[in-house]
């Protein structure tokens, strides 16, 4: 029976396309549909009763205004670059991490409990420990769904968000039971503060936390387009069979992947806890896995692209407090997301209004979805 | 009897072994608890039928769109728009059977714009679900007001002389309308599926579009059409949960009803029946669940409540290798030439 094959940029009738061709090639889709959606965002705010223009520049202000609004974008974009680098990273094999999510709280608590149970380590030792131990977290929830596909063919996406919730219970409990800060203070369920020597510090008034992130992402990048790894990972998603017959174990690529994409996503809730909350709390990182599927597919999941869209999406977060006061419920900001990400998807709409090439074949994840071994 | 209609039989019973001893072990199970306790058996029963109720309503949904060939993990998203605003119009204009009306509505136009998606852009399915996920989780969270007070429920409709019966009657006569539709749509869909030219087409179209095709049937349509109705039937879903269940509307309040639907859609191997069985086990586990947690054994809520999602992932790895999907599921289909 024939497949539909991905759509491939004809190699031969072309000649090879500048580097700013490429980059606006890369680019153009999610800008316009950023625009777009922008649009349609001022025509909700405007049936509000409020004038959109108003809205949206002090959104601006709320997110670029000043080095404390900046730093508190750059703040917010941190964990969700690390959750878009997760899903972005398992796209690559073919697989829809929608664990991100989960994957991120036993990072967060898992950093918590060793920056607040490990005591008498200097900085140097202790903050990182702190860090790995969040993003092992991490790749340990992320080897669950990776092991249940290859084994049984249970499919990532129920897998994935399944254990979503069972992260959430329980790191409720963890954090509100063995965890549980029993200072006499404390009446809700919360980790103790971290110790001051696993807390990331931050430079002026820029966290640090998101510079490790874009280290991460252009690490993320070599890995998969320079590496051999990166290659039996994309060649995977991509074609799994081919990749059979080529002798890569796509098995064993699964897992891996899987692994590595739970350890970004446990680092995201790891710098969550040690840059700006300072303890775990149950709530406060709900969505940002969730907001990772958004960054992935509006950075087009290329971890540079990431960046951008991180940065773009703490903006709106970041601002939406300053909108708030003219009156936007700072809700609008996941319509915003949602809407980006319709038009992002469905780019076919946006091919019709501006000419832009086909850039890459993308690997299919909905085929076959119930029996994928 | 004859040898063939033995052979029949034993094949049958060995087909369908794990069915018949959950069902024997079920039965026996709720005959020594009535025994015991008639009162809370009852209420037990009672209240897994209307858990398992949003659960088979997105089975239904689940399997009518990946039949005819669709991947739809935009159920969770649905089931929640059509909460929002089945609540919304019991809030505001206070009619209950418009409010139902206007849950399936919202229903049939998400899962237009999913059929859109998947159909006519060829957006990856999984994504397009994603977006609606999303979208709706955005819009509900964007115009929720808190506070706003709902019109009430749905009654419960004793039918009759038939509510008098013992346990069963209890059980399954006394429910209010949505549970009760549930029901019937499960045999209708089972029927209709299995028996009328419209299943045959749905399911020649989810398997092989390309045959389907060339013997006249129109795929876009049908395919557009089965993602519609299977919208509605998710829209339903949302306004029990909306209007029949609680009577009122939280954020993300469908809790990944709509993932699980999908696990009992495999678990049933894509079959209405075999769904509502599915669906039924996990209402069990949910009411089971919340008489523990009255019932004053003290286990940390948190463990009680990741038990379904447990349940969700064991079943779906035990069970997903041994039932095959509609083999076209998934991939866009394209016209020749």
């Amino acid at each position: 029976m024939e497949k539909p094959t991905p759509s491939q940029p004809d190699k031969e009738n072309q000649k090879e396309p500048s580097a700013l061709e490429k980059i606006w090639v890369a680019i153009s889709i999610p800008l316009v549909a950023v625009l777009v959606a922008m649009l349609f965002g001022a025509i909700i705010i405007a049936s509000n009763g409020i004038d959109p223009i108003r809205a949206y520049s002090s959104l601006f202000r709320g997110a670029f205004g000043d080095m404390v609004a900046f730093g508190r974008t750059l703040e917010k974009a941190t964990p969700l670059l690390f959750s878009g680098l997760a899903v972005s990273f398992a796209f690559k094999a073919g697989l829809f991490n929608i664990g991100a999510q989960g994957q991120l709280l036993f990072g967060g608590i898992t950093a918590a409990a060793i920056g607040f149970g490990v005591h008498g380590l200097p900085t140097i030792i202790h903050l990182p420990l702190a860090l790995l131990g969040g993003a092992l977290a991490g790749a340990l929830y992320g080897i669950i769904p990776g092991i249940l596909k290859t084994s049984t063919g249970a499919h990532e996406v129920i897998t994935t968000i399944m254990l979503n919730y069972i992260a959430i219970n329980m790191t409720d409990y963890l954090a509100d039971g063995p965890w549980k800060d029993t200072s006499a203070s404390n009446i809700v369920a919360r980790t103790p503060q971290i110790l001051d020597t696993a807390v990331i510090p931050r430079l002026a008034q820029l966290p640090l936390g998101f510079f490790l992130a874009v280290g991460i992402a252009i690490l993320v990048w070599w890995v998969l387009e320079k590496s051999t790894l990166g290659f039996e990972i994309r060649t995977a998603g991509l074609n799994p069979r081919a990749a059979r017959y080529s002798g890569i174990k796509v098995a064993r690529i699964i897992v891996l992947t899987m692994v590595l994409s739970g350890f970004l996503a446990g680092m995201g809730g790891a710098v969550e806890t040690m840059g700006v909350i300072g303890r775990y709390q149950p709530g406060f990182n709900l969505g940002l896995g969730f907001e990772g599927i958004t960054v992935a597919l509006l950075g087009k999941t290329h971890p540079i692209g990431n960046i951008f869209a991180a940065i773009l999406i703490g903006a709106l977060k970041a601002g939406s407090s300053l909108m708030q006061r003219v009156g936007v419920d700072p809700e609008i900001t996941s319509v915003l997301q949602a809407l980006m990400l319709f038009f992002v998807a469905a780019d076919v709409l946006i091919r019709r209004f501006i000419h832009v090439r086909a850039v890459e074949s993308a690997p299919n994840l909905s085929s076959h979805w119930g029996d994928t071994k | 009897m004859n040898n063939e209609t033995r052979a029949r039989l034993l094949a049958f019973l060995k087909k369908r072994r794990i069915g018949l001893i959950l069902g024997a072990i079920l039965v026996v199970a709720i005959a020594w608890s009535y025994n015991n306790n008639p009162i809370v058996t009852q209420a037990v029963l009672a209240s897994a039928l209307r858990h398992s109720t949003p659960i088979v309503l997105g089975a239904l949904c689940g399997l009518i769109c990946e039949r005819s060939g669709i991947v739809n993990i935009g159920i969770e998203g649905n089931m929640l728009m059509a909460a929002f605003t089945a609540f919304l119009i019991s809030a505001f204009v206070g009619n209950l059977v418009l409010a139902v009306l206007i849950g399936v509505l919202t229903g049939m136009i998400m899962g237009l714009l999913l059929a859109f998606m998947s159909v006519t852009l060829k957006v990856d399915q999984i994504i397009g679900g994603t977006v609606i996920n999303i979208l709706a989780l955005g819009i509900t969270g964007f115009f929720y007001q808190q506070g706003l007070a709902g019109g009430g429920k749905l009654p419960i409709i004793p039918l009759g002389p038939l509510a008098d019966i013992p346990l069963l009657g209890r059980v399954l006569f006394t429910n209010p309308p949505i549970t009760y539709s549930a029901l019937i749509l499960v045999f209708l869909l089972h029927f209709m599926l299995f028996h009328t030219r419209w299943g045959l087409r749905t399911r020649s179209v989810g398997e092989h579009p390309r045959a389907a095709d060339t013997v006249g049937i129109n795929v876009f349509v049908t395919r557009y059409m089965n993602v519609i109705i299977a919208g509605g039937i998710a829209g339903l879903a949302g306004a029990f949960l909306s209007i029949e269940s609680v009577g009122s509307f939280e954020r993300a309040m469908t809790n990944g009803r709509g993932f699980v639907a999908l696990a009992v859609m495999i678990f049933g191997k894509w079959t209405p029946l075999g769904a509502w069985g599915a669906a039924l086990l996990f209402g069990l586990t949910s009411a089971i669940q919340t008489q523990i947690q009255f019932g004053g054994i003290t286990i940390p809520h948190q463990f009680v409540g990741m038990l379904p999602y447990i349940i969700t992932i064991v079943v779906l790895a035990g069970f997903v290798g041994r039932s095959r999907p509609p083999a076209a599921e998934g991939v866009p289909y394209e016209k020749e030439g």
